[in-house]
């Protein structure tokens, strides 16, 4: 076989395999909205979202199938949890990376990765076993969008860490040099020099680490309360729809099931939503920035 | 070269792994089982206890709700159903029912909690959310955490009936799903009510004393009043076949109502069946 | 004064850092307390009373035939994918917008998601059932997208290096692949595994529903099995008494985790940029 045609047999046999991954996100759509349409037709897809609350009965007209206020709560929990976590985050890597040396500079590292790495479950249990009856004291029943939010902002610290250090790692090293010969401060180059060039980098850790706190399952079933209600402060119990399919999917059949699925897949668009304005965003402000 | 190599030999070795065991489980038979988690963990004991004595089954125990665990059954989704209720007459009408435990639905507050007895309409306002603290049945102040179950446990459809109350008017603080979150709920907040297994409540109460069984109508929630049926709430724990068994889900069924399981049954805190 | 707020700035960010190394060793210390003693034993005896009492032998046979699945399949796809994207098309934009928009989303989909689509898809309609290969195939596609990213980046950087030199001595791009490209990428690819190692063991909510919960040996990646995450969940929230041992297989998994991650300090120099 001469070297090009193998290339090219090579290229396609590649290309074959790189378009799987394409595949599967027509197959992830595909299935939940196969599973979905059961609930599609005999519920009616309105009903969703014009009922007020969620209590799935086999007899439909009985049930309320109304998903709203555990769209509300996901998106209270990990914006939240995003509010928590941004500053321990930035500052955190703020710290590796312009004030920190040698071995606990590799320490602070090790422990990123690992607490990056920490199964959400074991974090779960961590919140409900120690922080929960922490937050008991300040009022019942301490399962509330406040417990998972703290529990979420652990969990997505290392995200925001990791992106904003290789956001300041990125920056033109020269750029330290220049600031230093011509006098300025440290302090006045990380807030006015450093951390504006790279704050292209440190948003997307962040819409990153949101879209990652509104994926999240096992914790928030574990430490949110699961209450189906809009919540009104952060004391309250709430229930997102993570935690919706977690705790219903084992026990659920026929519609209710297909209604689970439904949700995971208004779960789905409400995470890509978050994610691509977070690049549209992102994009408008680099285009201002040249 | 040695990249490609080696990814090729993983796939390789891959497919042994899946082609093999294909073949070599033909000798034994599978009795798959799914359905409510109140009953999996007895289930999966006797399942174990049979596979090790001369039995050629393997038997693989899922957990999930009572329905669902009906409603495999009815599609044919698996063999054997466990339910922690007793069957409704449209169900009984599809499936048969074999009782393996009797188990009962208690009311359960902290230790602390010096509350003595909470009547049927008491705890029907406090699950509406008109009654919600603690000094207005007659205890100290403090603030009611009102814990209800997942939608399809057999626990919540008990309490329905028994509270009479619609599913849309409960206002409760905290929904738990299984078992053990809600005892560790109940240990940690002084002020909680919740309803569970007679048998999960007795088994932590042996193992520590931070939760606490209400009596219903003058009855202790003891295993000896779901025995003597006393006790208000008592709901059967069964196995639930298709009416006409194969022969490995009967050799199952038929070892677990029997009295070589009884160990087993009291050991989970359930009673036998007389 | 601007050293005032210099120290502000280095005080601030030291006391963030030591906060988050605190909640850690909290964290830490919360399980290896509630664990109590941990012996050996515990790892290679399997359990019995639904997972109280006894070792997780057979736990941690499925989570290693899940993980082996899930790694069998993910790591041969994604470096395709890489070298398919770094060196056969890297000078082609739409191939490159389409797939990495479709691993954005891939990256961005909640595991939960990957669940349902897992029971939907290879245990409906597949008929695998709940089973061990129905768990590891979901796991697989829900790691991927990180595996690509990373092998991607170190495969292209190798390849702007030596295209040339490979190109000179009349390679074709098959061979530079084979016999430069790859050898020199071990890095990135074992790094690459290290992440999806990680990924896979502590991943719950994507086995819930694909894996299922059946404590037992397997004998075939066509049982079911339960992986340690789940285990964990199972017993801490399902089994009476089943607290201490859940505790003890947290100990266990985040152990091997932090192994996991010290070892690919060895294999590779480069992970998050900490160039020691």
């Amino acid at each position: 076989m001469s070297a090009s045609l193998k290339d090219s047999f090579a290229k396609t046999l590649l290309g074959f395999a790189s378009s799987l991954s394409v595949l599967v996100i027509f197959f992830i759509f595909y299935f939940l909205l196969k599973e979905s349409s059961l609930a599609l037709s005999q519920i009616g897809g309105s009903r969703f979202f014009s009922d007020s609350t969620w209590a799935p009965e086999l007899n439909l007209a009985e049930g309320q199938f109304g998903l709203l206020e555990m769209i509300v709560a996901t998106v209270a929990v990990a914006t939240l949890a995003l509010f928590i976590a941004a500053p321990i985050g930035w500052f955190t890597a703020v710290y590796i990376h312009f004030f920190c040396k040698g071995a606990f500079r590799i320490f602070l590292h090790r422990v990123t990765e690992i607490v990056a790495g920490l199964p959400s479950v074991v974090l779960g249990l961590w919140g409900l076993v120690v922080l929960v009856p922490v937050l008991l004291n300040l009022r019942a029943p301490g399962l509330s969008v406040l417990a998972g939010a703290i529990v979420l902002a652990i969990m997505i610290i290392p995200t925001i860490v990791v992106s904003t250090v290789s956001a300041y790692q990125n920056l033109n090293s020269e750029l330290t040099l220049t600031s230093k010969g011509l006098g300025i401060g440290k302090a006045r180059f990380i807030l006015e020099i450093a951390t504006p060039l790279a704050s292209r980098g440190i948003s997307t850790g962040f819409v990153l680490a949101l879209a990652r706190a509104m994926g999240e399952t096992m914790v928030v079933v574990m430490v949110c309360g699961n209450v189906v209600q809009m919540p009104e402060s952060m004391l309250d119990p709430v229930r997102t729809l993570t935690g919706n399919i977690a705790l219903e999917m084992g026990y659920a059949y026929g519609s209710h099931q297909s209604a689970l699925f439904l949700s995971g897949f208004l779960l789905l668009l409400s995470v890509l939503t978050v994610f691509i304005a977070g690049r549209l965003f992102l994009k408008t402000q680099e285009e201002q920035f040249r | 070269m040695n990249k490609v190599k080696s990814s090729s030999f993983l796939y390789l070795i891959l497919n042994f792994l899946f082609l093999f065991p294909l073949v070599a489980q033909a000798e034994s038979t599978k009795v798959s089982i799914s359905g409510s988690s109140t009953l999996a963990p007895l289930a999966a004991e006797i399942a174990k206890r049979l596979e090790n004595s001369a039995s050629s089954l393997r038997i693989d125990v899922q957990t999930g709700g009572s329905s669902k665990g009906i409603t495999d059954v009815i599609k044919g989704l698996s063999d054997v159903g466990m339910s922690s209720r007793a069957l409704f007459p449209e169900e009984e009408a599809l499936v048969k029912s074999h009782t393996v435990a009797l188990d009962g639905v208690a009311f359960v507050v902290n230790s602390k909690n010096p509350i003595k007895e909470l009547s049927r309409a008491q705890l029907a306002d406090i699950y509406s959310g008109k009654i919600s603290n603690w000094k207005e049945v007659g205890g100290q102040d403090l603030e009611i955490t009102v814990i209800d179950r997942a939608k399809g446990r057999s626990e919540k459809e008990l309490v329905k009936d028994y509270l009479g109350i619609k599913s849309t008017d409960y206002k409760p603080d905290i929904v738990a799903g299984e078992n053990q979150q809600c005892v560790k709920l109940v240990e940690g907040n002084s002020g909680a009510l919740v309803y569970l297994s007679i048998g999960t409540t007795e088994f932590e109460q042996k193992r520590s004393s931070k939760i606490r069984a209400l009596p219903l109508s003058g009855t202790a929630a003891t295993a000896e009043n779901v025995k003597n049926g006393t006790f208000p709430i008592i709901r059967p724990l069964v196995l639930v076949t298709k009416k006409k068994l194969s022969p490995s889900s009967k050799e199952f069924v038929q070892f677990a109502v029997s009295s070589q399981v009884k160990d087993l049954v009291e050991g989970m805190a359930f009673v036998a069946p007389q | 004064m601007s050293f005032r707020s210099e120290n502000i700035l280095k005080g601030l960010s030291f006391i963030s850092a030591l906060f988050f190394c605190g909640i850690f060793f909290l964290i830490l210390s919360t399980l290896i307390y509630q664990s109590g003693a941990l012996s050996f034993e515990f790892l290679t005896t399997v359990s019995s009373e639904a997972g109280r009492a006894g070792g997780i032998l057979e736990v941690i046979n499925s989570s290693f035939l899940i993980l082996a699945i899930c790694l069998g399949v993910s790591v041969p796809l994604s470096i395709a994918t890489a070298v398919f994207l770094a060196v056969f098309s890297e000078k082609n934009p739409l191939v490159h917008n389409v797939i990495s928009t479709a691993l954005d989303t891939l990256a961005a989909t909640p595991s939960i998601v990957f669940g349902l689509f897992g029971y939907s898809f290879f245990v409906i309609y597949l008929g695998f059932g709940f089973s061990i290969l129905a768990g590891g195939l979901t796991l697989a596609f829900m790691v991927l997208p990180f595996l690509i990213r990373i092998f991607e980046e170190g495969i292209s950087e190798n390849y702007r290096q030596f295209k040339l030199a490979g190109a000179s001595l009349g390679l074709s791009r098959t061979a530079q692949v084979r016999r430069i490209i790859l050898p020199l990428s071990t890095n990135t690819i074992s790094a690459g595994l290290v992440l999806g190692i990680g990924r896979a063991l502590s991943e719950t909510a994507a086995l819930l529903f694909t894996s299922g919960y059946l404590l037992r040996m397997p004998e075939s990646v066509m049982d079911s099995g339960r992986s340690m995450s789940v285990h964990i969940f199972d017993l801490a929230m399902n089994v009476p008494g089943g607290n201490q041992n859940a505790y003890r297989t947290a100990v266990v998994l985040v152990i091997a985790l932090i192994v996991i991650n010290l070892t690919s300090t060895f294999l590779t120099r480069r992970v998050l940029g900490a160039k020691t």
